[in-house]
């Protein structure tokens, strides 16, 4: 190992509190390189997580967040990317276990974030589907736009991570029940809409490579009550799919 | 932008709007590629606006030049993207590392000037300016620390590898007085001592006591540039002649128009030293 390389892994291990064998450590302006690194984890974790911010609260909020970090650093210097599964170490974190929507919350402010630097694409029109044959669209392969993404919550998630980005209190009236909802780009803007449990089964199947068809008749057997035209109504307008 | 110096300022989204509206002569902007190596989106889309618009920087913050590794080939490859795409008049990174271990530490961290440290900086400037395309330049580091160990004093350092690799320097005057200020030397002597004709860009900034040992001095870029720190940029001006010069700004970031005053203040001094060149 080079000089240079030693000295970086004193360095890196004396940032993680391992100062003993690092001379350099004990200096007092040490501590700005360890407060530095932290701070710019934490910030990006509450930048790509607001929604969970604002329901705990920051200082909750940067004390769970530094536990993450310690498990979970940065490997990847695009800190806007930072926290992929802090959605799964807040479902495993007993301190939140009060909050048992909280890891689904964290899951929408992700797939909002996902959402938002996906790659450009032509949303897909209602006006250019009636333009096809009915024999045409049954066996149509449709391309789910990039940016889009489903999300399911055995508890009403999507409410509450709506009421928490707008910094408002959860409604009174909330209705304890599961929702879903889907993700999409429109006017370079990302949308969150609720969006029946049985579309997002639908869009899933497309999204598999399945024709429209075969989606539907997949979609039928788990929801035998479904309305197709209505649902795939439903994700045109959201702008689910690319030309 | 090497021919005619003017100053610029670093982009904040926020600002967009103001800064396509204005009409201030020479105006460029930097930014954090980073923050722009994604797959697509509004925040790319708003790149390309002002990249259409105005000369653009761009300053690396997480090559890790200055690490005994190589530069990572993934975010190498998504920088010659961007570049390709956006076509900056500039581009920079720090003389600093922020990789170890497959982890990326978020800052720029410090290392002893030793001659082995210099043979991983140009391998590492050399690789880098291969991969892009293109020269780069590096910025003289904020220093907190008395390292032990150094081989080089830091001018001399930077000069051997600029002239070693071929890159150009970005001198950051308030990382030269925030530095003088915490290790203690004169900023006038590092200044005097610097490589000036390597100079490609210069960075002025702000910087803030340390909220936990008020001697010490932070690289904060979250208030006005200081006075100290204007002088000593006069200082370089008559020295070295104009270079493009940038205010960098990124805490309790103030209205676009604040900050384009603290720019036509560096513009107006760029403007004096182009008129007695």
């Amino acid at each position: 190992m080079s000089a240079l390389a030693r000295f970086q892994a004193g360095f890196a291990h004396a940032l993680h509190g391992d100062v003993a064998t690092f001379a350099a450590a004990n200096q007092a302006a040490f501590a700005v390189y360890r407060n530095t690194a932290l701070r710019a984890c934490l910030d990006a974790l509450e930048a790509n997580y607001p929604a969970v911010a604002c329901l705990v609260g920051r200082e909750w909020f940067r004390a769970a967040a530094a536990i993450y970090v310690s498990q979970s650093p940065p490997r990847d210097p695009r800190l806007s990317d930072y926290g992929d599964t802090f959605a799964s170490f807040l479902a495993a974190f007993e301190p939140a276990g009060e909050l048992p929507y909280l890891a689904d919350v964290a899951r929408l402010d992700r797939l909002w974030s996902e959402s938002l630097v996906a790659a450009d694409a032509v949303t897909l029109t209602a006006a250019t589907m009636v333009t096809l044959e009915p024999d045409a669209i049954a066996s149509l392969r449709l391309r789910v736009h990039p940016a889009t993404r489903s999300f399911t919550s055995s508890q009403p998630a999507v409410s509450i991570w709506e009421a928490s980005r707008a910094g408002i209190a959860v409604d009174a009236g909330l209705v304890w029940r599961a929702e879903s909802a889907i993700v999409t780009r429109v006017d370079h803007g990302v949308r969150i809409a609720p969006l029946d449990v049985a579309a997002v089964h639908l869009l899933a199947t497309i999204d598999a490579g399945a024709s429209l068809a075969d989606a539907a008749q997949s979609t039928l057997s788990h929801s035998p009550d479904a309305r197709i035209d209505l649902l795939l109504a439903d994700l045109l307008q959201a702008g689910a799919f690319a030309t | 932008m090497s021919m005619t110096p003017a100053a610029g300022i670093g982009f904040k989204p926020p600002h967009f709007d103001a800064a396509m509206r204005s009409r201030a002569s020479g105006l460029w902007f930097e930014v954090h590629p980073e923050n722009y190596m994604v797959d697509g989106g509004p925040r790319l889309a708003m790149l390309d606006a002002l990249a259409e618009r105005f000369p653009l920087s761009l300053h690396g913050v997480s090559l890790s030049l200055a690490a005994a590794d190589l530069p990572d080939a993934t975010q190498l490859r998504r920088l010659r993207v961007l570049i390709d795409r956006i076509r900056p008049v500039l581009v920079s990174e720090h003389m600093a590392w922020s990789a170890w271990g497959g982890r990326y530490i978020p800052d720029l961290l410090p290392f002893p000037r030793t001659h082995e440290a210099l043979e991983h900086l140009v391998r590492n400037v050399t690789h880098t300016q291969e991969r892009l395309g293109r020269r780069i330049s590096l910025e003289n580091p904020s220093h907190y620390l008395r390292l032990e160990g150094h081989d080089w004093s830091e001018t001399d350092f930077l000069a051997e590898l600029a002239r070693r690799s071929g890159c150009g320097l970005l001198l950051d005057i308030n990382n030269v007085y925030v530095s003088a200020h915490n290790l203690g030397h004169d900023p006038l002597d590092y200044l005097d001592a610097f490589p000036l004709p390597a100079v490609t860009e210069i960075h002025l900034a702000g910087h803030a006591a340390d909220d936990n040992d008020a001697t010490l001095l932070i690289d904060s870029h979250d208030s006005a540039v200081a006075d100290s720190v204007w002088s000593l940029y006069d200082h370089v001006l008559l020295r070295g002649g104009a270079r493009p010069t940038l205010i960098e700004r990124d805490g309790d970031v103030p209205s676009f128009a604040t900050l384009l005053t603290e720019r036509d203040r560096a513009h107006a001094l760029l403007d004096v030293e182009r008129v007695a060149a």
